[in-house]
């Protein structure tokens, strides 16, 4: 690490001295590590039983389909509908006449400053309550475009803000009207930039999903449910549960971040972090 | 908007566990954020790289799975927090309020991690080589020139994962505590013909808090934005 800002390039005495900091801080993660597998132990939590379920056919399956499938579809259908709603009021807060742009301005203020969940329950009680698993699955669902839509639309705003302004006015003084520009110069080249960060959406809608278990949706942390409350095996179903959503975000980061380093470069000019979202700082690249 | 006038009692008590739990795991997740930050960047490789699994780990999993770790799973491996049962001011502190106090700490303090070190990253390398270059010490190069610079390009970052934390402890509501969401919920549930104003006027409360937080950063970044 000669490159940190934060100290320089150690020297003989200074290399000494983090050997003996690195065999104190393994032995201490892997006492940490050792006191987790013991106390599973001791509270027989590693017991064959308590982890039947995972090598059970049934239940495996079950939690593929029911639960991996589920959700992916669930996050997939939210950003759909989120890149379709964010595209519409991207480009209304870009809008050429004034009162399009407010309207645009304060519904993402609005669906982006409201927690999911108060939005799910909303659709829910007022339209889902009636309509058994599939009026929960579309709460769900319609909760998560509003918020993400909200936010996407100022990663559209922002991708074709970062398009050099060169290009829409040589588009104009060809004759171009504003529809042409817009459709025809500027997104194409901005969606460059966008696909990435939406990609990086896709990582906290598909986590926001989980958050149907307030409205007993189905997906993943459903099927979770239904397996510890019959097993009575807490600890193994939220580990299990815990290591599928993981796997799942992991391949979607290493998607986007392919793309970006593909397509963008080191840094993504869409600073997200106005966006209001829990991404502060995913865009910085540098993984493990 | 009767049932919320009728209930501003309740209504506002529920706001306080929000306001509790927000303020609470903000500060603790502030704080453990930045240990997470400090093993995050220092030169120990090993550390470098336990932290960086651990902090990938959670912030890939669902906060609600997090939450239910320690609200389900937690006390079947002896983690209960049953020592904490005590009454302040009507608001209890009790076993299912701590644990969720503890999710939301645990989960915010990782992207508490992530915003500190793009902070950190974002500070260039020749001013670390031109604060020793005119003999600055150690201590100096930190304190004087990249601390400073450091903790204002995070701020941003910061600003937003703490927005984020306000609106994540709704997520408590649907694990036991009775704060916002779940009041809103049981108004829902008994007015369900005023469900939407219900909804109209909780979400314009957490719309002013979140705009109060946002507005109180801006002024703060103003103040301090390093000249560049």
């Amino acid at each position: 690490m000669s490159t940190s800002v934060l100290f320089d390039a150690p020297g003989p005495r200074t290399i000494r001295r983090h050997r003996i900091y690195t065999v104190v801080s393994v032995l201490v993660l892997l006492a940490l590590l050792g006191l987790a597998f013991w106390k599973l132990w001791a509270e027989n939590q590693l017991e064959y039983d308590k982890w039947e379920p995972f090598v059970t056919p049934r239940y495996i399956s079950a939690l593929l389909v029911d639960g991996v499938l589920t959700t992916l579809s669930m996050a997939g259908a939210a950003i759909f509908g989120a890149v379709v709603l964010g595209l519409g009021l991207g480009l209304g807060k870009l809008s050429d006449h004034r009162p399009i742009r407010w309207v645009c301005f304060l519904l993402v203020e609005f669906f982006r400053a409201v927690p999911v969940l108060l939005l799910m329950v909303l659709i829910f009680y007022t339209w889902g309550i009636t309509r058994d698993a599939s009026g929960a699955y579309w709460s769900v669902v319609g909760a998560l475009v509003l918020y993400n839509g909200a936010v996407l639309a100022e990663i559209f705003r922002a991708g074709m803000n970062a398009v050099p302004k060169g290009q829409s006015e040589a588009a104009y003084t060809l004759g171009m009207r504003k529809t042409q520009v817009v459709w025809i110069v500027q997104l194409p080249q901005g969606v460059k930039i966008m696909v990435p960060v939406i990609i990086s959406q896709c990582v906290v809608a598909l986590k926001d999903t989980s958050l149907g278990y307030a409205v007993a949706s189905p997906g993943l942390t459903q099927v979770g449910r239904g397996i510890y409350q019959q097993f009575q095996n807490q600890v193994p179903t939220i580990i299990v549960i815990a290591l599928l959503y993981i796997a799942m975000n992991t391949v979607l980061t290493m998607v986007a971040t392919w793309i970006q380093r593909k397509y963008v470069g080191e840094t993504n000019p869409i600073e997200l972090t106005r966006a209001g979202n829990m991404d502060g700082g995913q865009n910085t690249g540098g993984a493990l | 908007m009767d049932a919320v006038l009728e209930n501003s009692d309740a209504v506002l008590k529920a706001f306080g566990y929000t306001g509790l739990l927000f303020v609470i795991s903000g500060v603790a997740s502030l704080l453990l954020g930045t240990v997470l930050a400090a093993l995050r960047v220092g030169p120990i490789a090993v550390l470098r790289r336990a932290v960086a699994i651990y902090v990938t780990l959670i912030r890939n999993t669902p906060l609600l799975v997090v939450l239910l770790f320690f609200r389900i799973a937690g006390p079947k491996v002896g983690l209960r927090f049953d020592f904490i049962d005590v009454v302040i001011a009507g608001y209890s502190f009790n076993n299912i309020f701590t644990a969720c106090l503890v999710g939301l700490t645990v989960y915010t303090s990782t992207f508490v991690c992530e915003a500190i070190r793009s902070g950190i990253n974002a500070v260039p390398l020749g001013q670390a080589e031109a604060a020793r270059a005119i003999g600055l010490t150690f201590n100096g190069t930190m304190s004087q020139v990249i601390l400073p610079q450091a903790f204002r390009a995070s701020l941003p970052p910061l600003t937003s994962v703490q927005i984020a934390l306000l609106k994540n402890t709704t997520v408590a509501g649907a694990v036991g505590v009775f704060e916002a969401f779940a009041r809103m919920r049981s108004l829902t549930n008994d007015y369900t013909t005023q469900a939407f104003m219900i909804f109209v006027v909780f979400a314009l409360i957490f719309v002013v808090l979140v705009e109060l937080l946002s507005a109180a950063s801006y002024a703060v970044e103003r103040r301090w934005r390093a000249a560049r």
